[in-house]
């Protein structure tokens, strides 16, 4: 098979599993995290510096190659999202944005008409951005109407770990968006990343379900593992599905004949 | 003279620089990043950049986050 390159924002990727960098009891696994998964692009948030104490840096903790992917959580209007984006930028850490404007506290949901009016300025100031959006054909029509690099929509509410309850609305995103659609957020278990992939997403960012693990090293391969195996079985081309039994042995030659 | 960081008030020396203040402060220049009254400064000018009375400051940087 030739190298399956997932292009987006000018950079190709080999891997299709983001990363996070939230929930980690201690940071100091996130290098095993990324090098067991084989992950190549890993968000992080923006937040006031701790004045009052010295909490440890998570960027000494990201390996150098990973591609950054600040993400605008803590944003009610796509103003403050355009705000925390030009502030991740300032960073010097690249123009990757995911977009995150959410204003309900207890589902977590995104709000899809400040998620498409942030994505529009933003990227017409050159940030690739990868907005955070509910699996619904209109937002995310209007993300891509807006500029974006990628559709994110979601599984379940963030760190739920529920999987992939938006299913038949991914399928139809899958279907009728013509940018990469990353599942994101809610996605507990390998198998449930795997199901995405096998649909047709271009890509699954887990965060919750590898940080929260026992062992997140282990669980970040198998993450990394269900992901390729969900490619591998979209881009062969699952057979047809019957509604009734279609034998796979001969349905002749038997013993009993003749 | 009197500036607010992060929210807070803080009594800070006059004739303060951006980097004065996050030296102060043992915060390493190169893991923030700064807005003062509302507009982003480069890190370029940390040290050229003076604080005044009454200025709102925010120190940011990246945390774990999904």
């Amino acid at each position: 098979m030739n190298e399956d390159i997932f292009e987006i924002g000018g950079l190709k990727l080999t891997n299709r599993l983001f990363t996070g960098t939230g929930k980690y009891a201690d940071d100091a696994v996130i290098p095993g995290v990324c090098e067991a998964s084989g992950s190549q692009v890993i968000t992080v948030a923006l937040r006031r510096v701790d004045l009052e104490s010295d909490t440890g840096n998570v960027m000494d903790c990201i390996p150098k190659h990973m591609q950054l992917l600040p993400n605008t959580s803590g944003a009610r209007t796509a103003d403050e999202a355009v705000r925390i984006a030009r502030l991740a930028r300032a960073m010097g850490c690249g123009d990757w944005i995911k977009i995150e404007v959410i204003s309900d506290n207890k589902y977590l949901l995104p709000d899809g008409y400040e998620t498409a009016k942030a994505t529009e300025i933003l990227a017409k100031e050159g940030f690739v951005v990868l907005p955070y959006v509910n699996a619904d054909l209109y937002v995310a029509r209007a993300c891509v109407d807006a500029g974006a690099a990628a559709v994110m929509p979601l599984g379940a509410p963030i760190g739920t770990n529920r999987g992939l309850k938006t299913r038949e609305m991914v399928r139809i995103l899958i279907d009728e968006i013509d940018l990469p659609i990353i599942v994101d957020a809610g996605i507990g278990r390998p198998s449930e990343a795997c199901e995405a992939m096998e649909m047709g997403a271009d890509a699954c960012l887990v965060n919750t379900a590898i940080a929260t693990a026992s062992d997140p090293v282990m669980m970040a391969r198998a993450f990394g593992r269900a992901v390729k195996a969900g490619r591998e079985a979209y881009l062969s081309g699952p057979g047809a599905i019957h509604s009734h039994a279609v034998a796979s042995s001969p349905l002749t030659g038997f013993l009993s004949e003749g | 003279m009197v500036v607010v960081i992060n929210g807070k008030e803080a009594e800070i020396v006059d004739g303060l620089s951006v980097l004065g203040l996050l030296e102060s402060r043992q915060i390493t220049p190169e893991t923030v990043v700064i807005e003062l009254n509302k507009d982003i400064v480069s890190s370029d000018v940390f040290g050229s950049t003076l604080l005044n009375d009454g200025d709102h400051l925010e120190i940011l940087r990246f945390v774990g986050g999904g």
